[in-house]
């Protein structure tokens, strides 16, 4: 017997992250969820981030990793709230792991969420959390040609960082070539190229980001 | 594997309802801008319905081309990954119409005993069921 079905393959998961979003909107909180290689700087990324934007932002993060609590505890130790969530083996974040990990943090006492997504640049991008903005980083050691690789994660962010950028010159990293590929898949996310460790390049993503945040809030305000 | 979990999960949930004994085939639409490996999924598909109902079953996946409309222009026109450029006017701000499918479609299904159960039409015969209403009878 032939039974139609006729529904998203992640139904549970887009609804959850549904509810995640109405409460995002509802606390006026802008949820970042930063997605990339393992190694290409993510953790790095969210401390210069918080240390630009500080003064100015209510911060938590959310970190995804199969094991661990070492992310977590490199952002609490500088005062950040930080939840640390262990997909035992998953690759990827999905909206019910979020959901629970928000229930641990004070919703009414932030302004951003910085949601850490496990190491891939495959199974993150098919997932909703009920963020604001998917973003994604590329390593300059990973090479230039990795777009091609891996297109739908450049498809689907709506900004790319470029970092390690202070070692450009060192691994031969074609950035025109590396631009054109990114916005043929991608023609209005904006490239910041960045050294997160050193801090060269920081502005301007937390620009963006901040510009991001304000507009969110704004928005949230409005309702 | 998440995925094909979603799948088997959203299968096993409707066949439930039916009151389904076993599910013969599971179809879905996979878009070509999705991240979906089909012979990933395949093998993730045949681990994961070990000791379900949908064990020996067959996961059929519809590939679905990727198609945008044009932001200036209007026009629809079909690409790949890294073409979605309007093909009339050259303007590279597109709205995707189609190529991002993840979705479960239909299953077939064989059900138990009782007035309203139906064979399944196309269930391989050694399934046949043991309560021996395997017919065509339909609802």
């Amino acid at each position: 017997m032939e039974v139609d079905i006729s529904k998203p393959i992640l139904d549970r998961n887009e609804r959850l992250a549904q509810e995640n979003r109405a409460l995002f909107d509802e606390k006026g909180i802008f949820v970042l969820d930063l997605m990339a290689s393992p190694g290409a700087g993510k953790t790095s990324t969210i401390l210069a981030t918080i240390a630009a934007l500080r003064d100015r932002y209510r911060i938590a993060v959310i970190e995804g990793d199969i094991a661990s609590k070492v992310d977590a505890e490199k952002i609490s130790a500088h005062g950040i709230p930080a939840v640390q969530i262990n997909t035992g083996g998953a690759c990827h974040l999905e909206s019910d792991m979020i959901q629970r990990a928000v229930g641990a943090l004070d919703v009414d006492d932030l302004d951003l969420i910085i949601v850490e997504n496990v190491g891939n640049l495959v199974c993150p991008t098919e997932f909703n959390l009920g963020e604001n903005a998917k973003v994604m980083i590329l390593s300059v050691p990973e090479g230039h040609d990795k777009p091609y690789k891996y297109p739908n994660i450049f498809a689907i962010s709506e900004a790319v960082i470029l970092n390690k950028y202070d070692t450009v010159s060192v691994f031969d990293f074609d950035e025109d070539e590396f631009r054109s590929v990114v916005t043929s898949l991608n023609p209005s996310a904006p490239v910041f190229p960045m050294s997160a460790t050193k801090g060269d390049g920081v502005d301007a993503w937390v620009q963006w980001l901040a510009g991001r945040v304000d507009k969110a809030k704004a928005m949230a305000n409005e309702a | 594997m998440g995925i094909c979990k979603g799948i088997l999960d959203a299968a096993v949930e409707a066949a439930e309802g039916q009151n389904a004994t076993r599910i013969n085939e599971i179809r879905i639409s996979v878009g070509e801008l999705t991240e979906i490996v089909e012979y990933a999924l395949q093998f993730a598909f045949e681990a994961l319905s070990a000791g379900t109902m949908a064990e020996g079953g067959t996961l059929v996946v519809e590939h679905i081309s990727a198609a945008s409309k044009c932001g200036q222009c209007g026009v629809e026109f079909e690409h790949g990954v890294f073409d979605a450029v309007c093909p009339d006017c050259g303007n590279p701000f597109n709205e995707n119409i189609r190529g991002r499918e993840l979705r479960i479609d239909s299953i077939d299904i064989d059900t138990a005993e009782g007035p309203g159960a139906a064979g399944a039409d196309s269930g391989p015969a050694k399934d046949a069921a043991a309560h021996g209403v395997h017919d065509e009878a339909g609802e």
